[in-house]
């Protein structure tokens, strides 16, 4: 049995103690900490960046689907005045991915291409101009294969395969498929059984800053990396490893992101291009994507088709839930395999499930890779879920919310697919906007065309297991202090916006008893600060701030001591406060808090500390069970008022009220941005947002393009179409959660979409089943409303999909213990070549069948 | 087809009150040059065609974007960017109030979204909030919303105006849990971290 | 970042100074007044020249002038480059020809329409979205029959191109009857603005080379005066967005509050701004009626060819071109209607 690795998370003082603490920063809207470099233009993006020698690299890409690279000629692009360099394929020849089951990318593809902007070279001048002319000069020659635009196609198309894994063959990157429970039963004995289908087309993240990235080369095989990225750390390992350099050569620096929302959550090829470019030409190299690249980039939300059947009980009671998906996953494999578990990992956790049975497939296509966008995976689903409780409680005659209450999960409980969770504000939350929105009176009663629609959502915060397994920290935070009183502190989250580094800061603050403007924050330095995993699934507040709340309580600690000594007093009577740290018997007596760094320094040496962060063990160990762990989890209910026109279809949201459990608000203002921020990029997929491609006529034309990469007609919603929003923040402290704190970045986006489709319902009785919800189906739907077919617009079928072998995993309820009770046979049979197993569950049976080797 | 070293100009551009002589190839952008040969790097891009009003900036005080104008038009002109705002070390209204509702989040729209502002209090000091979102539908966010955007230009508006008002409770704090005690009193406008910057 | 090619740039004063440019700048020039449309183009590479000429200098083509008109009174004249936030900021405009200052005040955002121009705006290219999309972009379709391809990919088969006028202000202008002045060395001609237009997704203008537009003149007050405007405008969201259809309303009523003249132009639905006489003709002789107005919006419902090249389902756009024709003229007509109002009114 593998060694437990220490759950190093365990604060000084039981968190709870300060859930209801009243603090100097937390609690109160302060001013972000880089609040001001951002109204006056001081902070720095990655394009900002500018060094001596400094030259422009630019990347030629695929105007091809799918082909093999013949020939890449770059005669007319060398002549162009100020040319200085090229790369190909072979130039990087080393493969890469964020996951280590699909490391499928190449920073220029050596012998093909997968998706129309695939990088085939790279070219470097002297002036951006030049590199420009020059990557618009090089000539590529290709010999075209055959496209994949869908799921379907995928499916019916094992040949020509996208990549050469996995090894089954065919064009279907991961298929899972798992049981908790005896669903088939709970199905069969179910007073309604509802059976839908729903589809969610793919949208992408659209920060308004396009990536860029600026690589600096400090000798032969020594270099440093600006850019634009919410996972250095991860950055910095697949440059390691394209490079063939060791990692402490290599300094990765997350600059200020003009916006993330997972699109810079992958190491991407222009990084790791310039990078190489750099080395090559000795001289600092600058990429800065265009518009259009970055919908290359994408990694966005994955268009997913869904057969949902449930099983309810008469007075309500959910009885099981058969889920399928079907991913689109674009041309390469990005966080997929995750992303497919995530369509169904959280579908447990707001409402009791006892049986539950979940299908998935993610295919190739030759389209932009799909990945991780606010929500990751969860709001498909999560869609398909809140319109069928509606549809549900029409059915049975239950009002929408009475039917969620009904069914509300509970705080501490282990779900069916074995997910423990933490608190659980739901109830609240629910509570909240049905009160706010005067649900129960205006439902049903509001003029034709107008209506009410109401669902939940909730959301990690942060993943339980990292990407690459290990026994390390997924956060780690150190604080140097020094006798100028200054307090530094390090860490390796990425500040995207969210205000990652204003929760740091204000922990530290908060702990020793200084203002924010005594701290300095050196973050996402890869060469500096301890490693944190990114900024990604929701974590930063969580786990560096678990980290940060543990460094300064060290630091804290030291001080004590030194000025207990000073003072000569017991140390557990000193409070920090006001730059102070004094007697809180007599506050005359005390230190000032340099006074107090000054006599530690001389007591201990230099004064450092360090504080890092493992989160709980999660108790499921069947294979798979690595997606959907999280310390806890946070929760959201929203209700929508929307009027729609029969005439047109057109619509649109009225009023937003929406709730979310917080746990603990460290920064309400800023929470509330988060929050408002959900809603908004909710409601852009809900109405309008779509990564959409087309085909040419194929009589003329084997071409597979984005249909509109550009800011025009890439549908953001503007200032106008903003509704007003009612936000309301629950607190309820979560003893995971520094000072009880839950995530904010992505849970409050999940209910927007279906209490729209929802509203729309209750407006003009018609379902949409798919976003984005355009008006042309309102109308198809009410169209077949009036000759008596189902008023309904949505998808017809879903494909034929060999799941493989289904997993049974007995819940907690039935007496399971986490494991499915055919690992054994199912591992044998599938290679074990996922790692969204955890190691231990693969090292268990390991050692139980000594036999086995692994990958 | 012309090289792009091939014509140049060269010009005294005013921005921010400061005349400068600058020289750049004749077809880059006011974008370009800003960020390019002034260094003022707080105007960004984020499509350089015209959609999104990221790289706004003002000339003769009207809001225009920096990406579809060439430099070597502005012989003359006076043009103000996100640098310019700030009176001294002392943040502008506009500046103060979006830092302290977190109106910048990724603070990329920011600065475009201040120099729009900028020119409609200018000239509309009592702007309420249907003007201040049409004013602003040019500029595009990804991160807030535009929600803690626009109540910040209208408490910047209000305080622009002389009146002494604290940001309403529900902007800091949300609107009070239906059935709870309400919410914490944000009376005074201490409650947020340094108003003036 | 997406650059401009290099190109040699002139900013005359005069017209004569512009005019000398052009002639010995031939073949590869263009004008260009406030750039919202031609730099965007140039940065995309559908549209090329090795010299541009700037007609921002020319301080003549500038203003909104009250002028003694064509014989109907004073009339208001719009020099070619004035800006549209000038227009949509004109008091005089707005009372003659509110809907003109409402489609103005709908073009693109706010500080866009202190760039553009309203020359500018009538000489927009045709737009289709395999047409604005970069030079990589449009490689990746071996390119279109508008620019460099041989296929038209809207309609495969078709020896022309279907791209769509997308100016906001030309249905208005042509709606109400405006004309323009042409200027060539030693040449000036008027024409009404519907003859500024073939419908013809590639040679969409009228325009000779070597011509300029130099200004707008609008009807004289007596006209104006007896003149009741609508313009709506369909589109994904309430700014920067182009019109997926738009509908210009213009209609002279008599002394008893009958219909004696009416021009319904349709925008975004053809290579030009396309009048429907067919809807004119079923308001004539009419007084307020809504019998008579679904009349007339069948008749523009069955004008209109919306292609697969823009924002919403074709099929549906072509629904919304009755219902919206109907909206506008209803409240030509101070009929009452149901259709929500378009975001930006
Ligand atoms: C994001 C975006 C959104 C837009 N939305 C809209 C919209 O909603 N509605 C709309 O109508 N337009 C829209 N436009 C298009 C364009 O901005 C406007 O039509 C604008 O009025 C064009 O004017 P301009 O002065 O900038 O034209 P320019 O770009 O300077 O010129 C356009 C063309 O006309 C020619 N030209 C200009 N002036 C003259 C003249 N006096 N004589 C002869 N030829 C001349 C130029 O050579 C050029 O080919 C949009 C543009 C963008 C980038
Ligand atoms: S309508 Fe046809 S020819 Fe014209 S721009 Fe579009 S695709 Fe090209
Ligand atoms: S960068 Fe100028 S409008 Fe987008
Ligand atoms: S604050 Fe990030 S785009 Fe506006």
């Amino acid at each position: 049995m593998a060694s437990e690795p220490a759950r190093k998370s365990a604060p000084t003082r039981d968190p709870r103690e300060r859930t209801d603490f009243d603090g100097r920063y937390v609690g109160k809207p302060f001013r972000r900490v880089d609040g001001r470099a951002k109204v006056t233009g001081q902070t720095l993006f990655a394009d900002d960046l500018s060094f001596p020698r400094m030259c422009f690299m630019r990347l030629v890409r695929s105007t091809v689907p799918h082909a093999l690279i013949k020939q890449v000629d770059f005669s007319k692009a060398s002549e162009i005045e100020g040319f200085l360099g090229s790369l190909t394929g072979a130039d990087t020849p080393e493969p890469f991915g964020i996951l280590p089951v699909s490391q499928d990318e190449h920073a220029l593809c050596p012998d093909k291409v997968r998706m129309v902007g695939d990088p085939v070279a790279a070219v470097a001048a002297v002036t951006e101009d030049a590199a420009i002319e020059a990557a618009l000069a090089v000539e590529v020659e290709y010999q075209e294969l055959a496209t994949i635009a869908s799921v379907e196609e995928a499916l019916a198309t094992p040949e020509p395969r996208i990549h050469d894994y996995p090894k089954e063959g065919g064009n279907v990157h991961k298929a899972v498929s798992m049981e908790f429970g005896q669903v088939g039963e709970a199905l069969a004995g179910a007073d309604l059984v509802l059976d839908d289908l729903f589809f969610y087309e793919g949208n992408t993240h659209l920060p308004m800053e396009q990536h860029a990235a600026v690589a600096v080369p400090e000798d032969t095989d020594r270099i440093t990396l600006y850019s634009s990225t919410q996972t250095p750390h991860y950055v910095h390992r697949a440059l390691a490893k394209v490079l063939g350099l060791p990692p402490s050569r290599i300094r990765v620096v997350a600059c200020s992101n003009g916006g993330g929302f997972g699109g810079k959550s992958d190491p991407f090829n222009h990084e790791i291009a310039a990078a190489k470019m750099a080395l090559e030409l000795g001289r600092p190299v600058k990429i800065t994507l265009t518009r259009e690249e970055v919908f290359y980039c994408h990694r966005g939300r994955h268009p997913v088709l869904m057969s949902m059947k449930t099983g309810f009980a008469q007075d309500g009671t959910i009885l099981g839930q058969h889920l399928k998906t079907a991913l689109d996953g674009g041309a390469y494999g990005s966080y997929g395999v995750a992303s497919t578990y995530y369509t169904g990992a959280l579908q447990t956790v707001t409402y009791k499930l006892p049986a539950y049975r979940f299908d998935g497939v993610r295919t190739f296509t030759n389209k932009a890779p799909c990945g991780p966008k606010r929500g990751h995976g969860t709001p498909q689903p999560r869609f398909g879920w809140e319109v069928q409780l509606d549809k549900a409680a029409e059915k049975l005659g239950l009002d929408p919310a009475e039917l969620r209450l009904k069914n509300l999960e509970e705080a501490g409980r282990t779900t069916a697919n074995w997910l423990k969770l933490g608190t659980t504000g739901l109830e609240r939350c629910l509570r909240a906007v049905v009160e706010g929105s005067g649900w129960k009176k205006r439902r049903g009663k509001l003029p034709e065309g107008r209506g009410l629609g109401l669902a939940c959502g909730s959301y990690l915060c942060g993943a339980g297991l990292p990407i690459y397994w290990n026994h390390m920290p997924q956060s780690g935070v150190q604080i140097l202090l020094d006798r100028a009183g200054s307090v530094a502190v390090y860490c390796g989250e990425a500040e995207i916006g969210q205000g990652s580094d204003s929760v740091l800061a204000a922990i530290t603050a908060e702990v020793l008893g200084v203002e924010l403007a005594d701290i300095r924050l050196c973050v996402a330095d890869t060469g500096f600060t301890p490693v944190d995993l990114g900024s990604y699934s929701s974590r930063v507040t969580l786990m560096a701030g678990n980290a940060a709340l543990e460094a300064a309580e060290r630091a804290r600690e030291l001080l004590a001591q030194a000025v207990a000594e000073h003072l000569e007093i017991d140390k557990d009577r000193l409070v920090f406060s006001d730059n102070r740290v004094f007697d809180a018997g007599e506050p005359d007596t005390g230190l000032s808090f340099r006074e107090a760094c000054i006599a530690a320094e001389a007591k201990f040496g230099t004064l450092s500390t360090v504080g890092s962060y493992i989160p709980p063990r999660s108790p499921g160990k069947y294979r798979g069970a690595g997606v959907g762990p999280s310390p806890t989890y946070s929760y959201s209910a929203s209700v929508i008022e929307v009027e729609v026109d029969v005439e047109t279809g057109l619509y649109r949201p009225i009023h937003v009220w929406i709730a979310h459990d917080i746990g603990r608000s460290l920064n309400p203002v800023l929470v509330l941005g988060q929050v408002e921020g959900s809603v908004y990029m909710g409601l852009g997929e809900a109405m309008m947002e779509e990564q959409a491609y087309r085909r040419l006529p194929a009589k003329y034309s084997s071409s597979l393009v984005h249909k509109h990469p550009s800011m025009l007609e890439y549908k953001s919603p503007t200032f106008l179409e903003m509704p007003p929003v009612t936000s309301y923040l629950i607190e309820d402290p979560d003893p995971e959660g520094p000072y009880g704190a839950k995530e904010v970045g992505q849970g409050p986006l999940l209910p927007i979409m279906p209490a729209l489709a929802n509203a729309i319902h209750d407006a003009v009785g018609v379902r949409i089943d798919q976003v984005p919800i355009h008006p042309h189906m309102i109308l198809r739907a009410l169209a077949a409303k009036k000759t008596g077919r189902p008023a309904r617009f949505g998808p017809a079928g879903f494909p034929q999909v060999d799941f493989g072998g289904t997993l049974h995993v007995p819940t907690p309820d039935q007496g399971g213990d986490g494991r499915s009770i055919d690992d054994y046979r199912h591992k044998l049979r599938s290679g074990m070549r996922s790692a969204s197993g955890t190691m231990t569950t693969r090292e268990e049976a390991l050692q139980k069948h000594g036999k086995l080797t692994t990958d | 087809m012309p090289n792009a070293l091939s014509a140049f100009t060269s010009l005294l551009i005013e921005v921010n009150g400061e005349r400068r002589a600058v020289s750049f190839p004749t077809h880059h952008t006011l974008l370009e040059v800003l960020r390019e040969e002034c260094a003022l790097t707080g105007t960004k891009h984020g499509c350089e065609l015209g959609e999104c009003g990221t790289c706004a900036v003002l000339v003769d005080g009207r809001p225009v974007l920096s990406c579809l104008v060439l430099a070597a038009e502005m012989e003359g002109k006076r043009i103000e960017t996100v640098e310019g705002l700030t009176d001294g070390n002392e943040l502008h209204p506009l500046q103060a109030a979006l830092a302290d509702l977190g109106a910048a989040q990724c603070g990329y729209c920011t600065p475009g979204i201040l120099m729009a502002a900028k020119a409609l209090l200018d000239e509309e000091p009592e702007a309420d909030r249907k003007r201040i979102e049409q004013a602003l539908a040019g500029n595009l966010c990804r991160c807030t919303g535009y929600h803690k955007i626009v109540q910040g230009i209208e408490w910047a508006a209000a305080r622009m105006r002389g009146e002494d008002v604290a940001a309403p409770a529900d902007v800091l704090y949300g609107a009070p849990e239906p059935g709870s005690p309400g919410p914490p009193d944000s009376s005074s406008s201490e409650t947020t971290e340094r108003q003036d910057g | 970042m997406l650059r401009l090619p290099a190109f040699e740039f002139h900013q005359p004063s005069t017209l004569e100074e512009a005019f000398a440019l052009l002639g010995s700048a031939a073949p590869s020039v263009r004008l260009v007044a406030g750039g919202t449309d031609l730099w965007p183009n140039m940065k995309r590479r559908h549209q090329k020249a090795e010299t541009v000429v700037s007609l921002m200098k020319i301080d003549e083509l500038r203003g909104i002038q009250t002028t003694n008109g064509n014989g109907n009174g004073p009339s208001l004249s719009i020099g070619a480059i004035t800006l549209l936030d000038d227009i949509v900021r004109s008091s005089e405009v707005r009372e003659r020809f509110p809907a003109l200052s409402r489609a103005t005040a709908s073009i693109s955002s706010p500080p866009l329409r202190n760039m553009a121009t309203l020359g500018g705006n009538l000489c927009l290219d045709t737009r289709c979205t395999y047409y604005n999309q970069t030079e990589e972009w449009r490689r990746s379709i071996d390119y279109c029959l508008k620019e460099e391809g041989t296929v038209c990919w809207v309609a495969p088969g078709s020896p022309t191109c279907w791209a769509h006028s997308a100016s906001d202000t030309a249905p208005m202008l042509a709606a109400i009857e405006a004309t323009v002045v042409l200027q060539s060395p030693g040449e000036l001609r008027e024409i009404s603005v519907s003859e500024l237009f073939h419908n013809d997704g590639i040679e969409y203008l009228t325009i000779q080379p070597g011509e300029v537009l130099t200004r707008i003149d609008l009807p004289g007050s007596s006209s104006a005066k007896h003149c009741r405007t609508a313009f709506w405008k369909l589109r994904r969201r309430g700014s920067i967005d182009f019109a997926v259809l738009s509908v210009a309303v213009a209609l002279w009523l008599d002394g008893a509050g009958t219909v004696e003249k009416a021009n319904i132009v349709l925008g975004a639905v053809a290579s030009r701004p396309l009048a429907v006489p067919n809807a004119a003709r079923a308001l004539v002789g009419q007084k307020p009626n809504i019998g008579a107005v679904r009349n007339a919006a069948r008749a523009a419902r069955r004008a209109a060819t919306p292609m697969d090249n823009t924002d919403f389902k074709t099929q549906w756009r072509g629904l919304m071109v009755e219902r919206y024709a109907e909206a506008a003229m209803c409240e030509a007509m101070d009929l009452p209607h149901q259709l929500p109002s378009p975001p930006h009114v």
